[in-house]
């Protein structure tokens, strides 16, 4: 008896070490995620679009590329066909990495655990897992993705009731935020990789297609112009500068780690 | 400022949330063996890059008041992105680049 009271206790005492380690690893992303999702609510605040949506937006989606591209939409009162493609489009990398992520899990991991840690598998959390030697199991997961879901959500809140205290010209000044953030993203690997130097240049020339020459604006909707330029110009990366095999298959289990949620 | 409607947007909220809950959770439910293919590979490693590309420029001219301010937002980010500085540093040095710049504009006599 006592000797099984021990092992519970022992076991116990695992679980919650296992818990806080992936809180400890997830606390850097959530930190991270904290100003990504600020400048997220901040853009939705200038939009028109009410706070509690933005927040709402926020602890349903928790990816910030599609939240961004799904809140253009929404304002503009898009199709939900568009917005459906676009988020295929915008969020396919998830697939992938849920793919690699399977292969991490140990036996801990149950149905509804899949469920849940799925729900927040960015790419930040999905790099962390990754990196973790051996499998991973159900409270190391719990414990990653808790720290990026609050900060994510806690900041998109922060974010909106900032813009609330703030002047238009603060505002204003603000709405660069976000694409700040995705150029720091961007730039350092396209520095690094030519392949994604030209990639990346492909889909800004294209967006400006779309954007500037009258024929193409008149004529593509917008909700389908990311969608466009991003599977175009990725089609074209993969094809004359496809990621060698040995890299494909250490590099694409973190396809994109740089990349916000 | 929008004028789409709450329901409606609370409406694209739930699609939105749906398709992306779908692409994480189907594959980790279903897929066991990771994908070998190279192209799919290679495109889901460039997808990543061309979205945020696509979404930033032009886009990013028009995100403050003025085309100028920010313009100049975006050299002052692509340069300090350029030496590796953090999200949060690019970001904010952004913001205060493009609220210099409009303040400096406004105290122009035209």
């Amino acid at each position: 008896m006592q000797q099984m009271q021990t092992n519970i206790r022992m076991q116990n005492s695992t679980r919650r070490e296992l818990l806080f380690r992936g809180m400890r690893d997830g606390l850097p992303i959530g930190l991270g995620y904290l100003s990504v999702a600020f400048a997220f609510g901040i853009a939705a605040v200038l939009r028109g679009v009410p706070a509690w949506i933005a927040v709402l937006i926020s602890m349903t989606n928790v990816t910030s590329a599609g939240q961004l591209a799904g809140l253009d939409l929404m304002v503009v009162g898009c199709t939900m066909g568009e917005m459906i493609l676009t988020q295929c489009v915008i969020n396919m990398r998830y697939a992938l990495m849920s793919v690699s992520l399977s292969q991490k899990l140990d036996k801990t991991v149950r149905l509804i655990d899949r469920l849940i840690i799925s729900f927040c598998n960015t790419d930040e959390v999905f790099a962390v897992a990754s990196g973790q030697p051996g499998l991973v199991g159900r409270y190391y997961l719990y414990g990653l993705i808790l720290p990026p879901y609050l900060g994510w959500s806690l900041g998109t809140l922060l974010g909106c009731v900032a813009s609330g205290l703030l002047s238009a010209r603060v505002m204003a000044a603000l709405g660069i935020a976000i694409y700040g953030m995705f150029i720091a993203i961007v730039i350092p690997p396209a520095r690094k990789d030519r392949a994604v130097a030209c990639v990346l240049g492909g889909a800004v020339l294209l967006s400006c297609a779309f954007q500037y020459l009258p024929f193409l604006k008149q004529h593509v909707s917008s909700g389908f112009v990311i969608i466009l330029c991003a599977v175009t110009a990725a089609a074209l990366g993969a094809v004359f500068a496809p990621i060698p095999v040995e890299a494909a298959e250490t590099t694409a289990d973190i396809p994109s780690k740089e990349v916000q949620p | 400022m929008t004028t789409t409607q709450v329901p409606m947007l609370i409406a694209y909220t739930l699609v939105m949330a749906g398709v992306t809950y779908l692409i994480r959770m189907v594959p980790l439910l279903l897929i066991r063996r990771p994908i070998h293919n190279r192209f799919i590979r290679s495109f889901l490693y460039y997808v990543p890059y061309a979205v945020l590309g696509a979404m930033t420029f032009p886009a990013i001219l028009y995100s403050t008041s003025n085309i100028w301010s920010a313009a100049i937002g975006l050299i002052v980010s692509v340069i300090l992105a350029f030496f590796g500085k953090g999200l949060l540093t690019v970001a904010v040095s952004a913001c205060v680049t493009v609220y210099a710049v409009e303040w400096l504009l406004q105290l122009l006599p035209f």
